[in-house]
């Protein structure tokens, strides 16, 4: 193999562009962590030992897993209704879900911001039902984040899970079937399996989106809930303190990486077929 | 024959779908309403919130920033990474394998992350103005979209058809352009599209690469949400669904949205 072949020559430019305007960016703000005068390590030390910033990484890790599993649920359920379902209404159904994923996050969180602001809808129709005497502070809750990001993650989970359902092969449910498998079994025997790559994949996605995420936390958490990724933008911009924001940023990537590595493993130990 | 879901599970997708489409009609209606503040149902009936759009400057200004800043992201991103998809599928066997992963570096490195060290690094460091600094993010933004789409588009081409050009006497460049280009247009548009409403959309990377004088339009909304609460930002909203409406019916008549799916 030499370097003169075109191939080489092809891929350059892109290789070039992620290692100069990605790579080395983050390898820097990476090594900027290490160096602090007190020791290699102080950095995670500091982030480590406060109280406030442990807070922020647990809430952060425990937002993006309830996100993960409730957009699993819901989107599993979804999927499997919108695979079964006619071939016209499939493609309606899919409109509906790819719609919201086009529209931006932005415009996604804000819709929450009227729903469940101190005049919002939810309280108008609670108050009006009589199921509460004064309006409620939803917003700035842990379960306002969850709320919206699970409406942000949904759509994105139901057109993974479409997908893989779409490549289990009838024949595998009719054998089934004719094995006389009731419904249920072949569910929970033939088609929840065959749907794990899917599924983790959506699992992934779900979980490094929520963790990382800035819009929905900003509008629906604010300060009272601050994240990983808002917490990194507070101390980038507002304190100026971009070693601290550094040490933020090294921690979300690691914790990225490690999932992306550790979901791909068990995807492969559970069907060593795909990929 | 397809066995019917549960009733049960049926009702529960109808609450799904339910729930995915009402916070954007509820908007829609938030944007007509004729109050001061944001509201439903809509008191009233205006338009004059969709006049504001182009009344405040800010709007105007980051709307057409933000496009300028996906088609030059976007294009630059295609640029250079048709070729290496090309290369990916044509030379397959010659390029190690590491090579595929680094296009997918930038979904592994957190958006934020990545806005973050190019502000440090290219703004600041380099010296880089910000507008370039802004394309630059843009592009790995979209960078894998755009490898990953046209890779799977040539992973279905015969390149004997390019051999037997190339051996009739075909330059090799001339080829590519006549042969393999056209043979792969649905996937180029497909990646230019689903690039141009991903870097329309993002928050993460331009949050740090937008600076007095240069924004981007969702960090715009998200400032003007925190100190104004009014139907504007209902009506630019609405603004943006339509063009994601757009951008749907083009891929529609293109590739058809199941495409997405895949």
């Amino acid at each position: 193999m030499t370097f003169r072949q075109p191939g080489w020559l092809l891929v350059l430019p892109a290789t070039l562009a992620v290692a100069m305007f990605l790579g080395i960016p983050v390898f820097d703000t990476f090594s900027t962590t290490f160096t602090d005068s007190t020791g290699f390590l102080s950095n995670y030390e500091k982030f480590f030992t406060s109280r406030f910033r442990r807070a922020v990484l647990w809430r952060t890790t425990e937002i993006a897993l309830i996100t993960m599993i409730a957009s699993l649920l819901i989107g599993f359920a979804t999927a499997y209704v919108v695979s079964r379902a006619p071939k016209k209404l499939k493609s309606l159904l899919i409109i509906i879900a790819v719609f919201p994923l086009l529209t931006g996050v932005v415009v996604r969180s804000f819709a929450w911001l009227v729903i469940l602001g101190k005049n919002g809808i939810l309280n108008q129709i609670l108050l009006s039902v009589g199921v509460i005497a004064e309006p409620l502070s939803m917003l700035y809750t842990e379960g306002a984040v969850i709320v919206a990001m699970v409406y942000l993650f949904v759509p994105l989970m139901i057109l993974t899970i479409v997908g893989v359902l779409e490549g289990i092969p009838e024949d595998l449910l009719q054998a089934s079937a004719s094995l006389g498998a009731t419904p249920f079994a072949t569910f929970w025997q033939v088609v929840f399996p065959l749907a794990m790559p899917g599924l983790i994949v959506g699992a992934v996605l779900v979980f490094t989106g929520s963790f990382t995420s800035y819009a929905t936390p900003q509008l629906l958490g604010g300060e009272q809930q601050m994240m990983m990724g808002t917490f990194l933008r507070q101390r980038a911009m507002v304190t100026f303190d971009w070693t601290g924001a550094s040490t933020i940023a090294a921690i979300m990537t690691v914790v990225t990486i490690i999932i992306v590595l550790a979901m791909g493993r068990v995807a492969r130990r559970l069907n060593p077929a795909a990929v | 024959m397809h066995t019917r879901p549960h009733p049960v599970l049926i009702g529960f997708a109808c609450l799904v779908f339910f729930f995915l489409l009402a916070p954007l009609v509820i908007i829609i209606g938030a944007s007509v309403s004729d109050t001061t503040f944001l509201t439903f149902p809509p008191q009233g009936l205006t338009l004059h919130w969709y006049e504001n759009i182009f009344e405040v400057s800010a709007f105007k200004r980051t709307m057409v920033t933000s496009f300028i800043l996906a088609v030059t992201g976007t294009s630059l991103s295609l640029i250079v990474g048709i070729p290496a998809a090309y290369a990916l599928n044509r030379y397959r066997v010659q390029l190690p394998s590491f090579l595929s992963t680094v296009f997918v570096l930038p979904i592994l490195v957190p958006e934020i992350v990545l806005g973050f060290s190019l502000m440090k690094t290219v703004t600041t460091a380099m010296g880089f103005p910000i507008f370039v600094s802004l394309v630059i993010g843009h592009a790995l933004l979209v960078l894998p979209y755009c490898v990953r789409v046209v890779s799977a588009a040539l992973a279905s081409f015969d390149f004997s058809i390019e051999e037997a050009a190339v051996s009739l006497g075909c330059p090799r460049w001339k080829a590519f352009f006549i042969i393999v280009l056209p043979n792969v247009r649905a996937g180029v548009i497909a990646a230019f599209i689903l690039a141009l409403i991903t870097s329309i959309n993002d928050v993460s990377i331009s949050l740090f690469l937008t600076g007095p004088g240069i924004s981007t339009l969702p960090i715009q909304l998200l400032a003007h949400m925190e100190q104004f609460f009014d139907p504007t930002i209902a009506s630019v909203s609405v603004l943006l669904m339509l063009v994601t409406v757009g951008v749907m019916a083009v891929v529609e008549l293109t590739l058809g949205l199941t495409f997405l799916t895949k």
